[in-house]
């Protein structure tokens, strides 16, 4: 049966009800299973050796006196992980990531593993394996990496996206640009130009599980690994593809997940669990430490950001240009380009320019993080915005609603928008008592736009009716943000049962088809789709099976609350069949009753959200506390409307702790300095407010209820609302994330100066 | 008739066009028809390339058709977190 996703208006009974979570209860119980928390019979424990160095040639690895010791199962290196990736750079990277080949590239960089018996054992064999390095000059810095006398990461890396191509190879790997009309003949007509370089650090998701797993390699070929991810069959295909198994062969199941944030949906550790499992013929648990999640996992870029806009006193921008440059880690990819996608997509600009420069570095392989790219060009860009209306002295909000994008605008990355949310979240900012509250001494109010584009992508669902009328939906996109309790609404929803009878769960890459992990905030948005015409699908069978039943003809019975119903005055007054009736003659009519959905969820929307933040900054110390903060966002349809609030807090408290403390801190010898919770400051209940929320509702024409993915958008706006604020309570302009407090008393020092 | 706009990494790898017309009534005839006039392009399109059609944004869906006079664009595929 063909789905039609197009939206359509009506009741709704159960979706956008607040239900209790179905994972709650174990969760605080301690009876979630996570990552770390499978194991197997004869399981050895790996640990990973890395580099020391920022930057070193690998001159000899030798393995044989760690192979040696008593308790030693298997020892990889490179060796064990062939190239088998065909010209597949994208692939390569990920492969020379899990285990470094020639070149150590960042301090971190696994270069050996051992499976042991345990894990003194297998510490003892990681001293045992001797190294020789040559050190090579290292770069951390993304300007640093751009300059002409800078260090080389990979001689093999020439600029693309620039005419004449280069003759020599650099540390910038790829040029991309977007934009339309003529930002020079723009900013000729201004009456006031604001140019400013902003820089953000890196940062990490911070997800509170570390990176685990479980891998089995058995001798027939077959392989089974439990994992802690946000895409097991994305895991499935990318370990199958680097150890040359047949994706049918191997079976990913996913945990429970402790936080992803884009960070799991990469493999790390994972090839080389599968590695190790294979070498040893027994299974491998392999969890990363802490530290090891800093040094080595996927954090986001470090970013270096010019940005010019002109603007008439009126208020209109006449023209604006960004050049972005955002570290990769030592692999190139597109983080640059992705932020000069979203750097000016909330505006409706005439002239419009943005390029992006994509920068290797000694640093850790960057991977996606909620929103990627996007907060660090929203900061620098709504960094500008709010200098421009101090210039021309025009309230912030005016002037951003007054360049608003809308309907029918040209985006800055290319085309025309459809029905967009960015002017009510502007409007109900101007309206929310928030704005107009006063403020205090060495208080500072500011705000800030978000966009992000939200992706759908292939799904498969299975809804399952028990014999006693109750559901289960197996679905394979991980709950990582309470999809579980979206998903039952909607079957409920559906079928016309209460949500209390409807089980959803994760199921392994052997018990559906594929499905594209989650991320985009693509979670809820794809899998609903699914749900709903698996829902659909069963329904069909269910009036089928009534009519048989009844033995009417099923063109005859309708669908109506949850019962079939005969329609028509000539088949009297039979009463309704209920799910519970119709399922327990399932085996006289036809076998089990089932819906089952394979799909391309596309369409999804793009997302916008505007957010309000009040600071009070302490001049003797520098110290920030944040005393307010409001989130307004569209969700297009909020299906569990505490879960879309909680999405919207958590975006907020991560981007708070973005702007404000976290950073990647390098020593002068390229070593990460603060791998841990301790020195790397996350926010924590006790730093923060209540992050007050406003969900609009514009419903999405491509959700059959309006869905739209509200994951993401959250933490785009607040790097750029904490800088504003600060900068308001101070007085003085912060360029740089984090505004932490060494950097405000050196901003403070300096005014004073002045 | 389509008038399809390439982001600036597809341009050097379709005779360094911004814009190129295509008889096209799904996104799969576009892209079958592309990679016959370009075949640079394969590689890209295989990977690489998400759709917009009047605004909206398709990653995958081949059957989506493209309405006369509609506004398309071929975009880089992105990632999310």
């Amino acid at each position: 049966m063909t789905f039609d996703p197009s939206y359509k208006e009506q009741a709704l009974k159960s979706v956008g009800t607040r239900v209790l979570r179905p994972d709650g209860v174990d969760k605080v119980t301690g009876r979630a299973r996570y990552g770390a928390d499978f194991n197997m019979p004869g399981q050895l424990v790996a640990r990973v050796l890395r580099s020391p160095h920022a930057h070193a040639r690998i001159i000899r690895l030798d393995t044989s006196q760690a192979e040696a010791l008593k308790g030693v199962k298997a020892v990889v290196t490179a060796a064990d992980l062939p190239d088998l990736t065909d010209g597949d750079t994208a692939l390569f990277a990920i492969l020379d990531n899990s285990m470094a080949r020639s070149k150590a590239k960042y301090d971190g960089h696994a270069v050996a593993a051992v499976a042991a018996i345990n894990a003194s054992v297998a510490r003892a064999a990681m001293k045992l394996i001797e190294v020789e390095y040559e050190v090579l000059p290292h770069v951390v810095d993304v300007d640093a990496a751009v300059a002409p006398d800078a260090p080389l990461l990979d001689d093999t890396i020439f600029t693309t996206g620039v005419d004449p191509a280069p003759t020599k190879p650099s540390n910038v790997a790829n040029r991309s640009e977007f934009g339309h009309g003529d930002v020079d003949a723009g900013f000729a007509k201004s009456d006031v130009i604001i140019e400013r370089t902003y820089k953000t650090e890196q940062t990490h998701q911070g997800y509170i599980e570390p990176h685990a797993c479980v891998a089995n390699c058995n001798a027939d070929g077959t392989a089974d690994l439990w994992v802690c991810t946000q895409g097991h069959f994305v895991y499935r295909q990318v370990c199958a593809d680097l150890l040359g198994l047949d994706v049918s062969k191997l079976r990913v199941t996913s945990s429970e997940i402790g936080g992803g944030f884009g960070g799991k949906t990469h493999v790390w550790a994972e090839p080389v669990a599968l590695a190790l499992s294979r070498k040893a013929g027994r299974p491998v648990k392999l969890v990363m430490t802490r530290e090891e999640v800093f040094r080595a996992s996927g954090p986001t870029s470090a970013t270096s950001i010019d940005v010019k806009l002109g603007a008439t006193m009126d208020g209109t921008i006449t023209s604006a240009l960004a050049t972005l440059r955002y570290t990769s880690g030592p692999y190139a990819d597109a983080w640059a380009e992705t932020g000069a996608m979203t750097s000016f997509a909330c505006y409706d600009l005439e002239n419009v320019k943005a390029i992006g420069y994509e920068v290797v570095v000694n640093r850790p392989k960057v991977a996606a993080y909620r929103a990627p790219s996007a907060p660090m060009a929203a900061f620098a860009v709504e960094s500008a915005i709010d200098e421009l209306a101090d210039a021309i002295d025009m309230n912030s909000v005016e002037l951003r609603i007054k360049n608003a994008a809308q309907e029918g605008t040209r985006s800055s990355y290319g085309p025309v928008y459809g029905p967009i949310g960015i002017g009510p979240t502007l409007d109900a900012a101007k309206a929310h008592p928030h704005m107009s509250a006063p403020l205090g001494k060495n208080q500072g109010r500011g705000m800030a736009c978000g966009f992000w584009f939200n992706f759908g992508g292939q799904t498969c669902s299975d809804l399952n009716i028990g014999a006693d009328g109750t559901v289960t939906i197996a679905v394979g996109t991980v709950d990582v943000g309470g999809s579980r309790a979206s998903l039952s609404l909607i079957a409920a929803e559906e079928l016309g049962i209460p949500y209390e009878h409807v089980k959803a769960i994760v199921a392994d890459t052997s018990s559906l088809g594929y499905n594209d992990m989650t991320d985009g905030s693509r979670g809820t948005f794809s899998s609903s789709m699914a749900t709903i015409s698996a829902a659909r699908n069963a329904i069909k069978t269910l009036r089928e099976r009534a009519a048989m039943m009844w033995e009417i003809p099923v063109e005859d019975v309708n669908w109506e609350e949850g019962f079939a119903k005969a329609a028509g005055p000539k088949h009297g007054n039979r009463a309704p069949l209920s799910i519970k009736d119709i399922a327990a003659e399932a085996g006289n009519t036809g076998g089990p009753i089932a819906g089952h959905s394979e799909l391309v969820a596309d369409g999804a929307g793009v997302s916008f959200g505007t957010h309000i933040c009040d600071v009070e900054v302490d001049p003797e110390t520098g110290s920030t506390r944040v005393i307010r903060y409001t989130v307004i966002q569209d969700a297009g349809k909020a299906v569990h409307p505490a879960y879309v609030e909680g999405q919207y807090q958590g975006g907020a408290v991560q981007g708070i702790g973005w702007a404000l403390n976290e950073e990647y801190v390098y020593g002068e010898d390229g070593r990460l300095q603060n791998p841990g919770f301790l020195d790397y400051r996350i926010p924590v209940c006790s730093d923060l407010p209540m992050i007050d929320t406003q969900i609009l509702e514009i419903p999405n024409p491509n959700h059959p209820y309006g869905v739209r993915g509200v994951g993401e958008t959250s933490i785009v706006p607040p790097l750029a609302a904490v800088a504003n604020a600060v900068s308001d309570a101070m007085n003085v302009r912060m360029t740089h994330i984090p505004v932490s407090p060494p950097r405000i008393l050196a901003a403070l020092n300096a005014q004073a100066k002045e | 008739m389509v008038e399809v706009t390439l982001w600036a990494g597809l341009r050097p790898l379709a005779g360094n066009q911004e814009h190129v017309t295509i008889e096209a009534n799904t996104i799969r005839e576009l892209l079958r028809r592309l990679q016959e006039r370009y075949p640079g392009l394969e590689g890209p399109i295989k990977k690489d390339v998400a759709v917009a059609i009047n605004g909206t944004i398709y990653r995958d869906d081949w059957s989506q058709s493209i309405p006369d006079g509609a506004e398309v664009f071929l975009m880089r595929r992105l990632a999310g977190g």
